[in-house]
């Protein structure tokens, strides 16, 4: 990043996320919302835009909008009325999107941000529901587009932020706080690359000090986090560019193009848009009364800043890996069950942070699909509670647990992993290498005490890493005692 | 005139009519008067009233979130002008 041109000029920066939601059925039928079924199957007459058709609104798609408006502490409008949004294209049966255009069921809140140097407050203009459109394919047929309408209908909330955003990173960082609270809240997966978290960015940039925005252009088709990061910080440098040149910013859509690295302008006509808004005569208001939003206060999870300072005085954790397990509800999830089955919170978040996450990075997969269920882990954790395995042992069961079935207790058997704590057994290998020593036994008697883990390495050693190192240790200290 | 050719070609264009220039000025011509006489309510002060969005005084009921049966896979595709096996089929969308 050239730091001279960031002297000079800032961005100003408004996001506009659309979230699919996981409900189990569309936004105005009761037909199936799922994806990856054969093409055309998942539709009823409304969603083809038959005649006669009337739309029915979905329960959870205002209950998950309020969960979403609570947690991001908006207001709820008491009576939102639906519009429609009027476009022709074909994987839009009806002509018309249904949405929300003047009266957006939640507005005005706002979602903290944490970056590397500072945490910033990041206004939310207001979270509306509407549905999705169809899926046009354009490349299968040389002559004609193909339309599969299994998406159409599905329901979608779109969240607006204030134009409160200034560099890349704090975009960045403020999807990742949107996709960690849907995911709270179990009501969209968050998954950008799948869609179902989707991203438009308005761009503009002002001499530093000037007050009024500069004129703005619209990007769209970022399919990842690092994408609609990456397609900001070029925007930017490109606007920056244009004026110290002497050109004008031209307000318009561009496109990320994801192979070349930069953004392009959209050819006007897929652009000359006039929506021509009005109220939607089949749905009537939309009411929010005092008990339903109530009602729905109630069924609020824990969110990740509240989980997080919870872990840190329940489970005397620092905030860096309170921070790390309360990152995804489901990691945050899967760790309190593995403490539920042990009671010691210690081992449970070592081997989840240092093991487990390994694990994970490496397979590049979701705690959800981890082989090794909670309370398998819990009984790994539970033989070296009890002092049945040392620690490089647990490592190997770990591992070997990871390709199978079995108990972590028949592995460490198998593996002839189970610690001896039989003096009988310990008692003759100590001696040995108090005999094999006298140097190491002479300075340790010296007073050079951390000599200590040299004769407990060589037991474990002897022992084949079977002994216990405590026992070791006092058989040894005691031994050697003057 | 409150609404010129240039308007209704544009609507026209809007929702996808073919209008000839002759037609436009006879519709300009119309929807202007329409829209003229309109312009006796607002003599009407209104400051006090609210919008309606809606004719009938209802509050939205919601429907449970149940999937049921969709409409079999040959009678979505029953009516429609062109399909293939899997697909509505449309002329090129994009070049």
């Amino acid at each position: 990043m050239s730091t001279i041109a960031h002297e000079r000029f800032e961005a100003v920066i408004g996001l506009e996320v659309h979230a699919q939601l996981l409900t189990k059925s569309k936004a105005f039928a009761p037909v199936a919302a799922q994806y990856g079924e054969a093409p055309n199957t998942q539709v009823s007459p409304l969603c083809l835009g038959h005649p006669g058709t009337l739309p029915v609104i979905n329960e959870n798609l205002v209950r998950y909008i309020i969960k979403m408006g609570l947690a991001t502490d908006c207001s709820v409008a008491p009576k939102s009325i639906f519009a429609r949004k009027n476009y022709f294209y074909p994987d839009l049966p009806k002509g018309y999107q249904i949405s929300q255009f003047d009266t957006p069921i939640c507005f005005d809140g706002f979602i903290d941000i944490e970056l590397d140097e500072y945490d910033k407050r990041i206004g939310i203009t207001r979270i509306h529901m509407e549905e999705d459109a169809g899926k046009s394919i354009h490349d299968q047929d040389p002559y004609n587009t193909l339309v599969d309408l299994n998406r159409a209908g599905t329901p979608l909330i779109e969240i607006v932020s204030e134009p409160d955003l200034r560099t890349p990173q704090e975009a960045y960082a403020y999807l990742t706080k949107i996709k960690q609270i849907v995911q709270y809240l179990e009501i969209c997966d968050g998954n950008m690359e799948e869609g179902s978290l989707r991203c438009d960015a308005n761009v503009s940039v002002r001499p530093r000090g000037r007050e009024k925005f500069g004129t703005r252009t619209e990007l769209k088709n970022m399919n990842s986090f690092r994408n609609v990061e990456k397609a900001i910080e070029f925007e930017i440098y490109r606007q920056i560019e244009l004026i110290e040149e002497g050109g004008e910013v031209v307000q318009q859509t561009r496109l990320w193009d994801t192979t070349k690295n930069q953004t392009r302008v959209m050819r006007s006509k897929e652009e000359a848009h006039d929506y021509r808004y009005f109220p939607e005569p089949d749905l009537p208001p939309v009411i929010v009364t005092e008990e339903l939003l109530a009602d729905i206060k109630e069924e609020l999870p824990e969110l990740a800043d509240v989980r997080q300072k919870r872990f840190m005085e329940e489970y005397a954790m620092s905030e860096n890996d309170a921070v790390t397990l309360t990152e995804s509800r489901y990691l945050a999830d899967y760790f309190e069950e593995v403490v539920s089955f042990t009671k010691s919170p210690k081992s449970a978040s070592n081997m989840v942070l240092s093991e487990v996450l390994r694990v994970l990075n490496e397979q590049s997969i979701d705690i959800g699909e981890f082989s090794v269920t909670p309370e398998r882990l819990a009984e790994l954790v539970k033989l070296k509670e009890e002092d049945k395995i040392n620690s490089s042992a647990m490592q190997d069961i770990f591992n070997a647990m990871l390709g199978n079935k079995k108990s972590p207790e028949e592995l460490a058997k198998e593996m002839n992993l189970i610690q001896v704590s039989d003096s009988g057994f310990l008692e003759p290998i100590v001696d040995e290498i108090i005999a094999n020593n006298p140097d190491e036994v002479q300075r340790y008697k010296e007073g050079k005490k951390q000599l200590m883990g040299f004769f407990v390495g060589q037991a474990m050693k002897a022992s084949r890493g079977k002994a216990n190192p405590k026992l070791v240790t006092e058989m040894v200290s005691k031994k050697l005692q003057n | 005139m409150s609404v010129s050719e240039k308007d209704v070609h544009y609507i026209a264009n809007l929702a996808r009519l073919q209008v000839t220039d002759e037609e436009a000025k006879s519709y300009a011509k119309d929807m202007s008067s329409i829209l003229d006489y309109m312009e006796l309510l607002n003599e009407v002060d209104t400051s006090n009233v609210e919008p309606l969005e809606h004719v009938i005084d209802l509050d939205s009921r919601f429907r449970k979130d149940e999937a049921k049966e969709p409409v079999s896979h040959e009678d979505a595709l029953k009516n429609a002008p062109d399909a293939d096996s899997d697909y509505f089929r449309v002329p090129k969308v994009i070049e």
